[in-house]
């Protein structure tokens, strides 16, 4: 399929989708939904980064984070329409990608990651201490009531992020058909032989950071109008790193439909353990944590890698 | 002039205490990532296991801690054994990227923290011994028990393990295998076998360091993730080769942190080791880097 | 050092540590020519390799190539200014068929010069003659995990020929070939110089090393022991001592 035709019907597919959901009985479906959508851009973003390059990124918290903070620092400014936003999140978050694989990504991989790890914990003591957004206790955001054409608020962000959601897998779509992606799998691969090759690894490197992180940046931006009070702990939570990663391993890290796939499986599992146990993150988080050492051990190639065994087929 | 002079070297001394807390704290990662290149990410969660098996041991048992974590060193050895054994046969063997070795221990890093959340819950938790209250004062210096003994204890864990790679057969086994993996295969010894050794030893130090963490301070489950930044902070800046080194930047990290701490409040005590490792790792070239 | 000399090394050095791999190594090689590399294990060739393409950092020295200095520059680009290289120990790109291997390097380096691109058509007619060249063409669609060793080693070569180099490194790409495959891959590499690429061979092979170069150097404990025609550098006294007579 042509990269044009994929995204017209990705598009479609995103229409239609958001067209059903209309018919949703109630407002949880879309307080849920967005979640998973969430988790769908985040996955997505992630994987661009972590399978198509090779880097595994410890820190996707803080590219979120960012994104949900610059929404919290332009509202107390002034105000700014939410796609502005996303856009804004977008850039402050392709920035700090683009400064962070500066400093780190001449490091052999391990280190890279670690480096990102660090990073996370600089940059959420960095907004801890910034009392401007709140700092440890937190800020208010008070989202508008209703939203012409669709009614309640709730449903606008919704569609924002089926919006997104199309948007990050196209992108990723794109790429893996792209002279581009052709560059992060030799890069993967062998980075040596890639560089010997011709490949530009370190600018390529590059471009995989920034644009993972202004993804991730933009799944972020519209959180603080989702969850109305925002504090460091929740919107730097550590459950974000862990899905971030879990879900393109279990879904498949090879191309774009894994990581939708695993947001789709472990969001809903997470959303269900949610409600059906009515624990705080514990449980549902754990056992993100086990399927994630699981698949790991198990089936490293994911959820699609499993079907492709099946079938007989490797890719 | 008095006071900030008597505050900073205050914040010195307890700098060196913590940096030989640290020293015992990154011990066990100088062994599994310096010498077996094993990036065990997770390595923290094993300490705050440890500081939770010491807390009921003392709680229940009342046991004194440093004997508690004495008495777990072989449950520890096992477990660590253990977990190389299901790393080997799942990543070494097959030859795998290193990011499915990562991905595993972030995991166990994360199963362990949240399976310490569900059991415990997010109180602190601290133990009760009976040097935990005193102090010892030398004019201007606070020596605070609860430091100090953890302090002698680590240089007691360092000397002693030096001495074991430098002295016995396997400690030997182990540097060799270290430093040339093919070599020894062609000697026929079974490098797995001892890469299992050594990584059960790494896990075993955890439990160490853990009763010395829940000895200086209280600890809840998350405490493990600041750890991280520390731990790799000194082992960079250190040196994954040497324990002298070693020991050296653990102290420097304590006492950076320590007046960070006392001058700009211990909120910025978590970046300060993660800014060090940061900077570290974009400016030094020696060793880390690709070429 | 020669008007059209193509590369030239002066006094190259590298150590790690301690440990002087490459002291004040100098040579240089003219266009055209078909330079031997030899010296027993753990003389540093393959280190010598790295430094003149850029996967090592050297210390002291310079190399030159077509003129000019290319110290500081990573390696993707000395490629893309005619040096390639096969690697040792063949370094496939695992995750991508055999004919996208080929792929890689026409992406990046013969798309990436200045002048005429290959356009999707002639991207994939390209992947097949130099696989076809090789002769893995019927394994084009298959993965480097499904390749014998010498395919590998074949495949490494056509890699560093898409690049199209006018100066390639091969080191020790015939090792553990058979008799009949070695002729294989002189008589290719044969073709290649015929055709105006320079060529560094780096082998153990002796025959091959002999019978393929124009001119020998010899490499012992990171220092050039000798330099000149093959029939008089197997003939040095010290040359003997060092590597032959072992």
């Amino acid at each position: 399929m042509r990269t044009r035709t994929f995204w017209l019907v990705a598009i479609l597919v995103g229409a239609v989708f958001f067209g059903l959901s209309l018919l949703a009985p109630n407002q949880y479906y879309f307080q849920a939904g967005y979640k998973v959508l969430q988790y769908v851009v985040l996955a997505t973003a992630w994987n661009i980064l972590g399978g198509y390059t090779g880097y595994v990124n410890f820190g996707s918290a803080a590219f979120f984070a960012l994104g949900a903070y610059s929404t919290v620092a332009l509202y107390k400014l002034l105000p700014v329409p939410l796609p502005v936003l996303i856009l804004i999140g977008g850039v402050v978050s392709g920035v700090v990608g683009l400064g962070m694989g500066y400093l780190t990504l001449r490091l052999r991989g391990a280190f890279f990651s670690i480096a990102t790890l660090a990073l996370a914990v600089v940059v959420q003591t960095l907004i801890t201490n910034w009392d401007f957004v709140g700092g440890s206790r937190g800020a208010y955001i008070i989202p508008p009531m209703r939203v012409p054409i669709l009614g309640h608020y709730i449903e606008y962000l919704y569609l924002v992020m089926v919006a997104l959601s199309v948007l990050a897998i196209g992108i990723a779509r794109t790429i893996e058909r792209s002279r581009l992606g052709y560059g992060f799998a030799a890069i993967r691969d062998d980075e040596q032989a890639a560089e010997a090759a011709g490949v530009p690894t370190l600018r390529l490197k590059l471009v995989a950071t920034t644009l993972s992180g202004a993804l991730m940046g933009m799944a972020g931006a519209p959180l603080p109008y989702y969850v109305t009070y925002l504090d460091p702990a929740s919107g730097f939570n550590l459950a974000y790193a862990v899905n971030s990663i879990a879900m393109p391993l279990i879904g498949g890290m090879s191309f774009w439909l894994g990581p939708l796939i695993g947001a789709l499986f472990l969001g809903s599992i997470q959303e269900y353990t949610t409600v059906a146990f009515s624990s705080s993150s514990g449980l549902n988080v754990l056992i993100v944590g086990v399927l994630l050492v699981g698949f790991v051990i198990v089936a490293p190639n994911g959820i699609i890698g499993l079907f492709e065994g099946l079938r007989g087929r490797r890719r | 002039m008095g006071v900030s002079a008597d505050l900073l070297l205050s914040a010195i001394v307890a700098g060196i205490l913590l940096g030989g807390f640290y020293a015992a704290v990154t011990v066990g990662v100088s062994i599994s990532f310096g010498m077996l290149d094993i990036v065990n990410i997770a390595h923290p969660a094993f300490i705050i296991l440890g500081s939770y098996l010491v807390y009921i041991l003392n709680q229940n048992y009342a046991v004194d801690p440093i004997l508690a974590a004495l008495l777990l060193l072989p449950v520890f050895y096992a477990l660590g054994a253990a977990v190389y054994q299901i790393y080997y046969v799942v990543f070494e063997r097959r030859g795998d990227e290193a990011l499915r070795g990562l991905a595993f221990f972030f995991g166990l890093l994360f199963i362990i923290e949240v399976a310490l959340i569900l059991a415990f819950g997010v109180d602190y938790r601290f133990v009760n011994a009976d040097y935990v209250g005193t102090t010892l004062h030398y004019g201007p210096i606070d020596l605070p028990l609860r430091m100090l003994i953890p302090f002698g204890m680590s240089l007691l864990l360092l000397a002693a393990l030096q001495l074991f790679l430098s002295r016995t057969f396997t400690g030997r086994a182990i540097m060799a295998v270290s430093q040339d993996r093919e070599a020894l295969q062609l000697m026929s010894a079974n490098p797995a076998k001892i890469k299992r050794i050594a990584f059960g030893i790494s896990i075993a130090t955890a439990a160490l360091a853990g009763a010395f963490l829940i000895i200086i301070q209280p600890v809840e489950p998350s405490v493990g993730r600041d750890y991280i930044g520390r731990i790799f902070a000194i082992c960079v800046l250190g040196g994954l080769g040497s324990f002298p080194g070693l020991l050296v930047a653990a102290v420097l990290l304590g006492i950076v942190e320590s007046i960070t701490a006392t001058f700009y409040g211990p909120s910025w005590a978590p970046a300060v080791a993660f800014g060090v490792l940061l900077l570290t790792l974009a400016f030094r070239p020696s060793g880390i880097m690709g070429r | 050092m020669s008007a059209t000399a193509l590369l030239e090394v002066e006094d190259l050095s590298k150590q790690f540590g301690g440990f002087t791999a490459l002291d004040a190594v100098s040579f240089s090689v003219a266009e055209g020519e078909r330079l031997g590399l030899i010296g027993p294990n753990g003389s540093g060739k393959s280190t010598l390799v790295n430094c003149l393409c850029g996967a090592l950092r050297h210390q002291g020295g310079s190399v030159r190539f077509a003129g000019a200095r290319v110290d500081g520059l990573p390696a993707h680009q000395r490629t893309r200014l005619g040096m390639a290289r096969s690697f040792q120990l063949p370094k496939p790109f695992r995750s991508l068929s055999v004919a996208e291997n080929i792929r890689i390097p026409l992406l990046y380096t013969v798309n990436a010069r200045k002048g005429a691109h290959l356009d999707a058509a002639a991207l994939e007619r390209r992947c097949h003659e130099l696989l076809d060249l090789v002769g893995l063409a019927g394994k084009a669609m298959g993965r480097p995990r499904d390749l014998t060793q010498v395919e590998m080693r074949k495949l490494e070569l056509a890699r560093a020929m898409a690049a199209e180099p006018t100066l390639l490194i091969a080191d020790e790409a015939m090792a553990g070939l058979s008799h009949a495959e070695v002729d294989d891959i002189l008589a290719l590499l044969h073709r290649l110089n015929e055709g105006g690429v320079t060529i560094i061979l780096i082998e153990h092979i002796m025959r091959a090393v002999m019978s393929f170069s124009s001119r020998l150097v010899v490499l012992v404990a990171g220092r050039k022991i000798a330099d000149g025609l093959p029939a008089d550098v197997v003939r040095n006294p010290d040359v003997v001592k060092a590597y032959l007579g072992e």
